[in-house]
């Protein structure tokens, strides 16, 4: 992880000399953890893609003000995250001026095209069951504010510190803490009907 | 304890230790908080299942493949060209500070007393010895000498950070600004300490200055008015670290090595240093 520090400041040092492809190195590194965030956050490949490509594009022209922080994919991750949340914004909008019919497949759940992934369960019947609780939870994603959800992919996918979080969503820290709280609080609210606790009350400290 | 509510069941996970500690320990005993806790946990955990797609090794060349074409060409930096600003006029006031002149002062009779050092290096073995020997001394003096001087004003500020607090409990944000400004300041003078010490070989000394780095940066980042939560949130963060303990620990180090240094620059070959120490 040091190396990893260490090589990430020299390829900015050398970048800000002039040598372009040592950018390179910068993105083909910290890609895939961007575009993790980015799926999360928009819900659909699509956007996820062009959030990852327009974070590194202002990560590069930004690059000068980075030269004295500590952790390069750190800052590319929120540069990442402010600018999913202003796509995520400008989706909603736009979806709701055109107020378009949700693809629905048979049993009138709305499909997200570019989600399916492949599941290893043998059981068609899990399978279904599987896939129409990940419908349930991609659906209450979808309800989420971008600010929500934004905040809750941080913390809870990304591992996000709340400052961090205040910083991509440009508000307090008690702010960000009230948004988490009322993304997860919505979320329980949307899914708990679906998922079943495994077992009894389980003793604190042994989930992952 | 009464029951937590909802909200300090969700920040759980999260939240700050001592917190948690006393969440944890309501839940052990509370069968009706512990069910809650777990209808959470489960909600959390069949959120965490929800698949990302891989976009393939080649991802990260695919994303340089679209965005190589749409990077501007950035100049080379010349060495009147500056890190961080485009303000060459205010750069140079920055640099023209009296401190950092100082620094770069340090450095640079570190340098010249290394260029003598080597210059003299040549004649005989005996003479050779003594002049590297009072070179390195020099060297080393400037060093001690400067770098005490930085951790005493990084010190200084750090306390002021430290004692900061609003003044009434209605007032929602605090300015500190000019920490803040003195940070990005000694961020600046520490990194080249650090490297001179590097350079110097005294790695422990580096070692601490990196430390310290990494707090002066985080407050150079912060913003300059932050709400008294985020105030006592950074202040732990440094409190935490134990940064103004290990700086004045090595600034009575510093102040010995540089006692003990002071009458043994007039002498020749008289000890090997004393790097490594702190």
């Amino acid at each position: 992880m040091e190396a990893t520090g260490d090589s990430d400041a020299i390829a900015v040092e050398r970048t800000l000399a002039g040598d372009r492809d040592a950018f390179r190195v910068l993105v083909e590194r910290h890609s895939p953890n961007v575009f993790r965030l980015a799926y999360r956050m928009t819900g659909n490949q699509y956007d996820a893609e062009e959030v990852v490509q327009e974070a590194f594009l202002r990560a590069y022209q930004k690059l000068s003000q980075f030269a004295a922080r500590a952790n390069f994919g750190t800052w590319v991750y929120r540069i990442a995250a402010n600018y999913a949340i202003d796509r995520m914004r400008q989706r909603k909008s736009e979806d709701a001026n055109r107020e378009p019919a949700p693809r629905a497949n048979d049993d009138g759940i709305e499909v997200d095209a570019m989600s399916f992934v492949p599941d290893s369960a043998p059981n068609p019947e899990r399978l279904a069951q599987s896939e129409q609780l990940a419908e349930h939870m991609r659906r209450a994603l979808r309800q989420l504010t971008p600010a929500e959800r934004t905040a809750f992919v941080m913390r809870h996918w990304g591992g996000s510190g709340i400052e961090e979080i205040a910083e991509a969503l440009k508000s307090s820290s008690s702010a960000a803490k009230n948004t988490i709280f009322r993304s997860v609080q919505k979320l329980r609210r949307a899914l708990e009907p679906f998922v079943e606790p495994r077992g009894q009350a389980r003793s604190v400290g042994t989930e992952s | 304890m009464n029951h937590p509510n909802e909200e300090d069941l969700i920040a759980y996970h999260g939240g700050d230790p001592a917190k948690r500690e006393v969440i944890a320990s309501h839940v052990a005993d509370c069968l009706e908080c512990r069910a809650e806790l777990t209808r959470i946990n489960a909600v959390l955990a069949a959120l965490s299942s929800l698949p990302v797609p891989d976009p393939g090794a080649d991802y990260g060349a695919r994303v340089w493949q679209k965005i190589a074409p749409r990077l501007p060409e950035r100049p080379p930096r010349r060495w009147w060209q500056l890190a961080s600003s485009s303000d060459l006029a205010a750069g140079w006031r920055a640099w023209l500070e009296p401190r950092r002149v100082m620094a770069w002062a340090a450095v640079a009779t570190i340098a010249i007393a290394a260029f003598i050092g080597g210059r003299y290096s040549k004649p005989t073995v005996t003479s050779n010895e003594t002049v590297t020997a009072d070179a390195s001394k020099i060297r080393e003096r400037v060093l001690v000498m400067a770098v005490g001087e930085h951790l005493g004003r990084s010190e200084m500020m750090l306390i002021e950070l430290g004692n900061a607090e609003p003044e009434n409990s209605k007032q929602k944000e605090v300015n500190i600004s000019t920490e803040r400004r003195r940070a990005e300041d000694l961020v600046q003078e520490n990194r080249l300490y650090r490297q001179t010490a590097l350079e110097q070989g005294d790695t422990a000394l580096a070692g601490v200055l990196d430390e310290l780095e990494r707090v002066l940066l985080d407050v150079a980042h912060s913003p300059g008015e932050v709400t008294p939560a985020q105030l006592d949130e950074m202040q732990q963060r440094i409190a935490a670290r134990g940064i103004l303990f290990k700086v004045r620990v090595v600034g009575k180090e510093l102040q010995q090595r540089e006692r003990t240094a002071a009458p043994a620059t007039m002498q020749s070959g008289s000890g090997t240093g004393e790097r490594n120490k702190i």
